[in-house]
């Protein structure tokens, strides 16, 4: 199927293979600004992910154990800022910030040796004949696991978050840490689990870059793909089916501007570049509007410290 | 202290720093300076860079003290870093990145003492030279072989940004392509980067699922070579270095810049006195542009026939562009028998006739 010179099937292949980095560090963020807190380091998150899963893939030469790694690496980052923010109730802003900067530096200390190493590759996964349908078997069955994972994942959180008595507790939380920690609920203990798995899923959107979508280390490789994560709970409004959306529609205008390049298209690249992030700021400005007498949209106790007094 | 003693010392001060000066200068190595656009390990453009300022430390060793800042983004942070290797007392200081250009300017005013080279520019002042190689040599050299490999008969470039270094190397491309291979198409997809393996990577998958089978790249990283290996059947070229892990396949051949003879002349014409500010536009003779060894990939007689153009753009007896050419829009480029001079070439910001892909305004 071609549109003016754009194959669509490949340029949706193309998408789902380049949002995923994002999707994953997206719905991790989710999860834990659901439970009230605001962690900025998720661009510090991934890059430690990327590194700490390339080497332990290239270590290995298992790209399994490379995901493992930077899931484990994301996480770890993750509950020092959790320790820092809910332990010392240091300011959450300014404490995401200083984790990016320290992720930044720490990453480009640790990748030193495996710049020009090329990692372990991660296989698509074989479907078989599903794979020669037309339209569909393109797009659906022809990715690596990773895809399908983060996939499952958004599914998997809007699930627990909605029907799960483990969601209505985070999300209690994150609307209100004080009524929360009156009903018995450990509001701590809570908001480290969601902050752990928020790491966890953003080091996984990093180690994904470096061993599957580029493939391999560099210095500053997320180039800013934490704060596209950010921007996107933001303009998911907190629901995950949101964040698979924004997600993908980030990802496709730049697949998209790339492949309207390669037809032959002299396009504004500087306007496309910038149109995710216009469409953040005026979801942004409908949601006020709406929400202006009734709910807000974001969870009520978000950035806010909770120090139990009693 | 009363004011007279002060002025006293002061004055001694200023007397003893006044003439131990020169007599220190002599037995102080000259300190050198560079900046990269991106990171030593990029494994491209600032690792040749890197390796052209080593050759200067091992040529010289202790006569010479050299330093770099990496990762330096253009723009303002780049007058920044260039302020504070001046400050830092490098007397010599290499800018290598095309948008270091005004920094550069602005900065080499200020510091009218200190030597500034600027590489792929073309702002020169008395305190600041210009040096460049002819990349567009080893662009011929890969359009000749991939215009004979390819079997979709279409090219894929990935552009840097759209300045007359990049357009050469498309034209330059282009043209040797279209020479051996008249259906030969050249498609191009602008990165609007030096160095963003992400991006790059994308760029090189989009030009892949247009039909591309052979990849040239502009940008800096390895990632499209991975991308190439990937998909399997699209060869690639080493950009700046010779990118050799990627091997006989995809990377096919490369274009290797080597600086270290010219950084090593410089600094020699510093510790001498004779440098003087110039422009320099080396090419495959004076050996600061060097063809990658071209693999077995390659058949035969194709790697013969572009090794003859090697040699014969070297000895001058080709030029890459040489009239009749035409414009994209179809006006006169060059007359028949006319050969593209440098200042033509440095100011070229446009595609040649049968590229069919929009120019970006």
């Amino acid at each position: 199927m071609t549109i003016g010179g754009i194959d669509i099937i490949g340029l949706t292949a193309m998408l789902m293979g380049a949002s995923t980095p994002v999707l994953l560090a997206a719905t991790g963020e989710l999860v834990a600004e659901k439970s009230g807190v605001l962690n900025l380091g998720v661009e510090g998150m991934m890059i430690m992910g990327a590194v700490a899963g390339f080497a332990a893939a290239v270590a290995t030469g298992n790209p399994v154990l490379g995901f493992v790694a930077g899931a484990l690496a994301g996480a770890l980052m993750a509950l020092l800022f959790a320790f820092l923010t809910q332990i010392f109730l240091s300011n959450q802003v300014a404490t995401g910030l200083a984790l990016t900067l320290f992720g930044l530096g720490l990453s480009a200390l640790i990748g030193k040796g495996y710049e020009g190493v090329r990692p372990p590759p991660t296989a698509k996964l074989d479907f078989g004949p599903l794979a020669d349908i037309p339209v569909i078997g393109p797009i659906l069955f022809s990715h690596d696991w990773i895809v399908y994972l983060s996939l499952l994942l958004v599914a998997v959180v809007w699930f627990v978050l909605r029907y799960t008595r483990a969601g209505l507790i985070l999300r209690a939380v994150g609307e209100s840490h004080d009524a929360a920690h009156a009903l018995g609920y450990r509001v701590v203990a809570v908001r480290f689990a969601a902050l752990g798995f928020g790491g966890a899923l953003a080091g996984l959107g990093g180690a994904y870059l470096s061993l599957v979508r580029v493939p391999q280390w560099t210095e500053g490789m997320t180039a800013g793909a934490g704060w596209i994560a950010l921007a996107i709970v933001v303009f998911a409004s907190w629901r995950p089916w949101r964040v698979l959306l924004g997600a993908y529609m980030f990802g496709g205008i730049t697949a998209l501007q790339l492949q309207l390049q390669a037809a032959g298209y002299a396009i504004p690249v500087h306007i496309l570049s910038m149109a995710p992030y216009v469409i953040t700021i005026i979801v942004l400005v409908i949601l006020s509007a709406l929400h202006r007498h009734g709910v807000q949209a974001a969870p009520a106790s978000l950035g806010k410290s909770f120090h139990a007094s009693s | 202290m009363n004011r007279r003693s002060f002025l006293k010392t002061t004055a001694a001060t200023t007397l003893v720093a006044g003439v131990g000066l020169p007599a220190f200068a002599a037995d102080e190595p000259l300190k050198i300076g560079f900046i990269y656009v991106g990171p030593v390990g990029d494994m491209g453009w600032s690792y040749q860079h890197d390796q052209g300022r080593k050759a200067i430390e091992e040529k010289y060793g202790d006569k010479v003290k050299t330093s770099f800042i990496e990762n330096v983004p253009e723009g303002p942070d780049a007058e920044r870093a260039l302020t504070q290797l001046a400050l830092a007392g490098n007397k010599l200081i290499f800018a290598t990145s095309f948008g270091f250009m005004d920094a550069t300017v602005n900065v080499a005013k200020k510091f009218p003492d200190v030597k500034f080279e600027h590489a792929t520019g073309y702002k020169r002042a008395d305190n600041l030279a210009t040096y460049d190689a002819k990349f567009y040599q080893g662009r011929a050299i890969q359009g000749t072989i991939g215009g004979r490999m390819t079997k979709t008969n279409k090219i894929g470039y990935i552009g840097s940004f759209p300045i007359p270094e990049v357009y050469q190397g498309i034209n330059a491309a282009y043209l040797a392509a279209k020479k051996v291979n008249p259906d030969v198409e050249m498609k191009v997809v602008w990165a609007y980067t030096w160095f963003d393996p992400a991006k790059e990577a994308d760029a090189a998958a989009a030009l892949i699922a247009d039909g591309v089978d052979v990849l040239l790249q502009h940008t800096d990283s390895t990632a499209p070579q991975a991308k190439a290996q990937e998909a399997g059947n699209v060869i690639t070229f080493g950009q700046a270095s010779d990118m050799s892990s990627f091997a006989p396949k995809p990377r096919v051949s490369s274009t290797i810049d080597n600086w270290a003879p010219y950084y090593i002349k410089r600094a020699g014409e510093m510790m001498d006195g004779s440098w003087k500010s110039e422009a320099t536009w080396g090419g495959i003779d004076t050996g600061m542009v060097e063809i990658g060894e071209i693999s077995d990939a390659v058949p035969a007689e194709v790697k013969a026939e572009a090794l003859k153009l090697k040699d014969d753009i070297a000895s001058g007896a080709v030029h890459p562009f040489a009239g009749p050419l035409n414009k994209q829009d179809g006006s006169v480029f060059l007359a028949d028998g006319e050969m593209a001079t440098d200042e033509q070439l440095q100011s070229m910001t446009f595609y040649v006739e049968g590229i069919t892909a929009e120019a970006p305004k």
